[in-house]
């Protein structure tokens, strides 16, 4: 369904904010859609908007000169806790990410983000202090992802490895999803629910 | 194909019999529910209850459509809208078109794929977090899912129960299995007897405040100690309901007595003689004594106050008596400057005490503390008195059974004399997608789950509490100490269950 995550160049977009969650990323507001369109408008709407409509003042990073394109966010700890709406990776993919460096995401955030063809890369804490410095030194600092061989490349040939989940992995770089691979396990569960009869039954008049 | 996977070493033994190591009370359950060893890949795991509401699975049916997918197990399916649904009177149409548009999909979903429907206007409609526990659907050993990250709740059970995204919503509709690696385990250890006026909301609220919102990532909590094997069903339930503000997708209560009899002759419980054999095998599910955990912590819960929130994510919180932490005397980093942020939001000042903060709007609801004993206590603590002049109280029970049940006990009169809202069931102000909502500025004490930025309503600000925290401040008009309430050692025994 996605397409396969092939090793891309971007500048950085820097959010140093700690524990960033999924209702700033994307408002529960914007959750009563029935499909996957618009998000990218939702996507950290209310840090981003007055409630007219206009930017608000200072500019979120989002929205500042030449951020646009940017296909790299560098966040601080603990990014996409809270909620599990998949809206948060939805919206972020809508509107270009596809690799978020941090020194840590939300378990629920990150499934959801490895599904959606958007890279959670882990570092160190003292990494990613170096990485915002860096970016702050030189805000049009071009990094590359290589998730074929887990590296994020710097400039000066310096390399920034990372581990990835190899599963994980195998799913981005072939553009398949987990779906695909449990549908193919069909008889395996077949067999196993032969042996495992129901625990429950969820139907109106089963209960009394 | 199984027997073969689960071999280990020289040995092919019986995959039912028990292994020699000893193990937690998650261990078993993931142990049961190993459909197959991922050998690198995540394990597959089958799921035996999958909870399905309105907001986060219309893409996921969509995806069954376009596959050609049938729904693999309606049967173990179960569905209700609770999240955009309006609590206005039950005969009024929803206005908003877009969450009107989203509960329609919802039973069009429901009735296309064979899913039973707790719908709007059923007598079993109501918060998932709480209908699965009253319906007697959540039972001990289970694995439950749903599209919803207090999913956990389910935990109070001993059922090893967490939130998902709706690519897995989707996964688990066309299989009834999802793709899963064994979570680590973190103890949390909590011993002592609460004092009056301290509730299972302030015991989380603690742990939340000592670990912080990350600090569970990548675990399960396992609450133990004497302190949580007094507590209710529901009480258990409120603590398990935040395990994921901890960063745990799941946290769990080993099942008892206690467990037993709340789940006994519910709708869907075992009956007779398989309810008998259904007791024997929950009562094998406790963690064994010499079990290991990879992380521990302790809490004194004889130690604990009130506890309230004061800035914008749930692990900021502090004993009701204490002042609001003061940036300047925090290391630098982004620590600090999340604490400047959040007090900047939330237009506080570093040291002020936050008993006496002047407070707009107290919400008592939610999948957290919108059940019966959550009511009952807070109606206890209004009983004779009037909300503050210029306040909004709104009292919004879980479920419409929560709602029939205060109403039989005429906690909907005490609400009504001293000034509250009373209104029909559903997710309302804890996460403001029905028009139940803060305006921009405004305070509300809330017995919710999350004070994020925004989460109450744009600009809303927001402190985390108990439902007699939240009572007290409700009569008061700024945040009060439910420990001041006249009687508050009768008060805090009301409850039950």
């Amino acid at each position: 369904m996605a397409k396969p995550y092939a090793s891309f160049s971007s500048k950085v977009i820097p959010l140093p904010a700690e524990n960033v969650d999924t209702d700033q990323i994307v408002p529960a507001r914007f959750l009563k859609v029935t499909d996957k369109e618009g998000l990218a408008d939702a996507l950290f709407r209310d840090w981003r908007y007055e409630a007219d409509g206009g930017l608000k003042e200072p500019t979120f990073v989002l929205d500042k000169p030449g951020m646009a394109g940017r296909q790299i966010l560098l966040a601080g700890d603990n990014f996409g806790c809270g909620s599990s709406r998949e809206h948060a990776p939805w919206a972020l993919v809508a509107w270009g990410i596809r690799a978020v460096i941090t020194s840590s995401c939300a378990d629920i955030f990150r499934g959801n983000s490895l599904k959606n063809g958007l890279l959670p890369i882990i570092v160190d804490a003292e990494t990613q202090r170096q990485l915002f410095e860096l970016v702050a030194r030189e805000p049009d600092v071009e990094l590359t992802v290589d998730l074929e061989s887990q590296v994020v490349h710097l400039p000066g040939d310096e390399d920034l490895p990372f581990d990835v989940d190899p599963f994980s992995k195998l799913m981005l770089l072939k553009g398949t999803d987990e779906l695909g691979y449990l549908l193919d396990k069909a008889p395996e569960i077949e067999a196993w629910e032969r042996r495992h009869p129901a625990r429950i039954d969820t139907r109106l008049d089963a209960g009394t | 194909m199984d027997r073969r996977i689960h071999r280990v070493g020289q040995n092919a033994p019986n995959m039912d019999a028990a292994p020699r190591h000893p193990r937690t009370l998650v261990d078993k359950i993931w142990d049961d529910h190993v459909v197959l060893d991922g050998k690198g890949a995540p394990s597959v795991l089958a799921i035996d209850l999958h909870l399905v509401h309105e907001v986060t699975s219309p893409q996921a049916f969509t995806g069954l459509r376009r596959r050609g997918l049938k729904v693999a197990h309606p049967e173990r399916t179960v569905a209700t809208a609770d999240h955009s649904v309006p609590t206005t009177p039950r005969n009024l149409p929803i206005l908003d078109a877009m969450a009107a548009a989203q509960v329609d999909q919802l039973t069009t979903n429901c009735t296309e794929f064979g899913i039973p429907l707790h719908g709007l206007g059923s007598p079993s409609q109501g918060i998932v977090h709480v209908i699965g526990p009253q319906l007697g659907l959540t039972q001990p050993g289970m694995t439950i899912v749903c599209g919803d990250s207090h999913t956990s709740t389910h935990g109070a059970f001993g059922a090893l129960a967490f939130g998902i995204g709706t690519s897995e919503v989707e996964m688990v509709l066309a299989t009834q299995c999802l793709l899963q690696r064994r979570p680590r385990s973190y103890e949390v250890r909590v011993d002592g007897r609460l004092a009056p006026g301290v509730s299972a909301k302030d015991v989380i609220l603690n742990l939340l405040s000592r670990i912080g919102v990350g600090g569970g990532t990548g675990h399960v909590f396992e609450y133990r100690g004497s302190a949580i094997e007094a507590l209710s069903m529901e009480q258990r339930m409120t603590i398990c309901n935040m395990s994921i503000e901890g960063g745990a997708r799941a946290g769990l209560i080993a099942p008892d007595d206690t467990t037993f009899e709340y789940l006994a002759g519910r709708a869907h419980a075992p009956k007779g003689r398989e309810w008998d054999s259904a007791v024997e095998r929950w009562r094998a599910l406790p963690s064994d004594p010499d079990a290991a955990f990879d992380r521990t912590i302790s809490i004194d819960a004889s130690a604990l106050e009130p506890m309230i929130t004061y800035g914008t994510n749930p692990g900021m919180g502090l004993p009701i008596s204490a002042a609001v932490p003061d940036p300047a005397a925090t290391e630098d980093g982004p620590g600090r400057r999340a604490l400047e942020s959040a007090l900047a939001y939330m237009d506080l000042q570093p040291g002020q005490p936050i008993l006496g903060q002047k407070v707009d709007v107290v919400f008592i609801g939610s999948c957290t503390n919108g059940r019966i004993s959550d009511l009952r206590l807070a109606a206890a603590a209004l009983k004779g008195r009037k909300i503050a002049d210029g306040l909004r109280l709104m009292v919004v029970p879980g479920s419409d059974e929560v709602k029939r049940e205060a109403e039989r006990e005429g906690l909907h009169e005490i609400f009504r004399a001293a000034g509250a809202d009373w209104r029909e069931a559903g997710c309302s102000m804890c996460i403001a997608m029905n028009g139940d909502q803060l305006t921009p500025g405004q305070y509300a004490v809330s017995t919710s789950n999350r004070n994020f930025e925004g989460r109450q309503g744009k600009g809303g600000r927001t402190f985390l509490a108990s439902p007699l925290t939240a009572a007290a401040s409700a009569v008061a008009g700024v945040v009060a100490d439910p420990r001041r309430l006249p009687g508050i050692e009768a008060l805090a025994a009301v409850g039950g269950r």
